[in-house]
């Protein structure tokens, strides 16, 4: 049990850090299609971290540790999350510790990182960035939290394994509206968090549009790479915990080979498929204007209490208030 | 059809029907407020289907298709026709100055992100309110009692803060949906006469309403209400 459930965490890691590029290759190359261009291929994410990290490490003069901390912190809370959360395994040694606060407080510790280091650099746009950054922030949060718990009410805990193997035995949890409502909040507040389309633009680099890219503007050389390869692998973290969430088919519950074999597997198509999904929709939509992104944002908080509502109530196992 | 399915697909017609009346107050554009409206009077239909199956009346499943070609069908059609004729062809190419834009109900009087966050409040105010009524006869129809109230209650402030004429018929409707809901989940429906008898008092309510809609289009050039304060003075 232990040395499958070791090579679990180590292939989680390992898959998504090898595979965010990867995914970020194969969604822009969706797009390309779509749009009727070539493309730059799928590795084409993986040789431009190889491109940066080869390049001198430069720093703007007048930085300060909170610039150069960055890159490496949202690495590092990716990876953690990475292996925290079920992707591939609910039976793994950290399984008790894969609590869904711990889960959103690591991921917000990336953000926080990032957003210190674009007003760190001093300039205008990173300072603009990390405001931003921080106002959709600040409503996501709630949302991702709220959404999770509605999950959470029927099984009883927050721990995330025990979500998941829950939902893997009792598929109907997923059916109900309490269910549904929650994919669509949490599908939002995925949307904002990996700063995507419609809430930010991850091609663009017109400086009144951006919000990541405003504050990553000062980065260079190796510790640009790790900041594309940090958000890259936020952004597979958070499809593959929408997936664990409500596809969780597949999902070693077992400590068997076999298992965990069909689970990576399929861990690997799930999220490349929801990639390639969310990249084809956003050939589709437009960017909301900055002002109307807490609008979307609000809704999807709505629909998250009103799952949290639903799960409480409809189900029966609420009592008074 | 066993009792587990039966509060399944319940609880999911009710979660449709309260998440309908979430979009009216998320959207801007009048015509896609109407397009949801016609389907929550689908989820709303399928509520005494449901109870009309599970209880054997033959009677319910007869009100389940009134309610569904009266509120998914007959009613959107009537509002968008008022809405094509309140904003004519000509006007849809023109560049609109903000607020003037027939189609869209631009500037609601209490702004959308507050408005949903509202929303959460009253669905919440619904739920605890709904409790002593719950308690006393908790089956799955009573336990979803809370989600009729909360769109009337979710009705009646779409009546409260749209400027548009068009809007604040479809909060009107909304209000009337909640209290049908209610209704139904309540006491498995009202006798079918009073049942018949409010229907027509809506459709007559909507008839008279798009005629004053249209009246109001000709005279002032807009359908926002609040420029109905000019004739008092």
């Amino acid at each position: 049990m232990n040395v499958i459930g070791y090579t679990a965490v180590v292939a989680q890691v390992a898959l998504v850090v090898a595979g965010a590029p990867l995914l970020t290759g194969l969604m822009r190359q969706v797009r390309a299609k779509l749009e009727g261009r070539a493309g730059a291929g799928l590795i084409q994410p993986w040789r431009d971290v190889r491109k940066l990290l080869r390049k001198q490490p430069i720093t703007p003069t007048g930085t300060g540790p909170a610039f150069r901390a960055a890159p490496a912190l949202l690495v590092a809370t990716a990876a953690v999350v990475a292996a925290l959360i079920p992707l591939v395994s609910t039976q793994t040694p950290v399984r008790r510790h894969a609590d869904l606060i711990v889960v959103v407080a690591l991921l917000a510790l990336g953000t926080v990182a990032l957003a210190l280091a674009g007003l760190d650099s001093g300039t205008a746009f990173g300072g603009m960035g990390s405001s931003r950054e921080m106002t959709v922030a600040g409503l996501v949060e709630p949302t991702m939290l709220l959404a999770v718990f509605a999950l959470s009410i029927p099984a009883g805990t927050t721990n995330l394994p025990a979500i998941v193997s829950g939902a893997i035995h009792d598929p109907t949890r997923l059916a109900s509206p309490a269910g549904l409502l929650a994919t669509a909040a949490l599908a939002v507040a995925v949307l904002a968090e990996a700063g995507r389309i419609p809430v930010d633009n991850p091609a663009t680099h017109l400086e009144l549009t951006m919000i990541h890219e405003a504050m990553v503007l000062e980065y260079a050389g190796p510790d640009l790479a790790l900041v594309e390869l940090g958000s890259q692998m936020r952004l597979t973290v958070l499809l593959g915990l929408l997936t664990s969430l409500f596809a969780p088919w597949g999902i070693a519950t077992s400590a068997t080979w076999t298992a965990l074999a069909i689970a990576l597997v399929l861990f690997a198509l799930k999220v490349a498929a929801l990639g390639a999904v969310l990249a084809a929709a956003e050939v589709f939509w437009a960017k909301v204007r900055l002002f109307r992104v807490p609008e979307l944002l609000a809704g999807s908080f709505l629909l998250a209490l009103l799952a949290v509502t639903a799960s409480y109530f409809l189900s029966g196992t609420g009592g008074g208030l | 059809m066993s009792e587990a399915t039966f509060t399944q697909l319940l609880d999911l017609a009710c979660g449709g029907f309260l998440l309908a009346a979430v979009i009216v107050l998320w959207r801007r554009e009048l015509t896609a407020i109407i397009q949801v409206f016609a389907l929550q009077g689908l989820a709303l239909a399928a509520i005494p289907l449901l109870l009309g199956l599970h209880e054997h009346r033959a009677d319910l499943v007869a009100v389940a298709a009134g309610i569904a070609a009266l509120r998914a069908g007959l009613l959107p059609y009537l509002m968008r026709r008022a809405l094509i004729a309140s904003a004519p062809a000509e006007d849809r190419g023109r560049r609109h100055r903000e607020g003037s834009d027939e189609r869209r109900e631009t500037q609601p009087v209490v702004n959308v992100a507050a408005s949903l966050l509202t929303a959460a409040m009253l669905t919440l105010l619904a739920y605890a309110v709904a409790q002593p009524l719950v308690a006393l006869d908790p089956t799955p129809a009573t336990r979803a009692l809370p989600v009729g109230l909360a769109v009337v209650l979710i009705g009646f402030f779409v009546l409260a803060t749209r400027r548009r004429a068009l809007a604040q018929v479809v909060g009107f409707l909304l209000l009337d949906n909640g209290i049908t809901a209610t209704a139904f989940l309540a006491a498995s429906g009202v006798p079918l006469i009073v049942e018949l008898g409010v229907s027509f008092d809506v459709l007559l309510a909507v008839l008279v309403l798009q005629i004053l809609t249209t009246r109001m289009r000709t005279a002032f050039g807009t359908t926002d209400l609040d420029d109905l304060r000019e004739l008092a003075d």
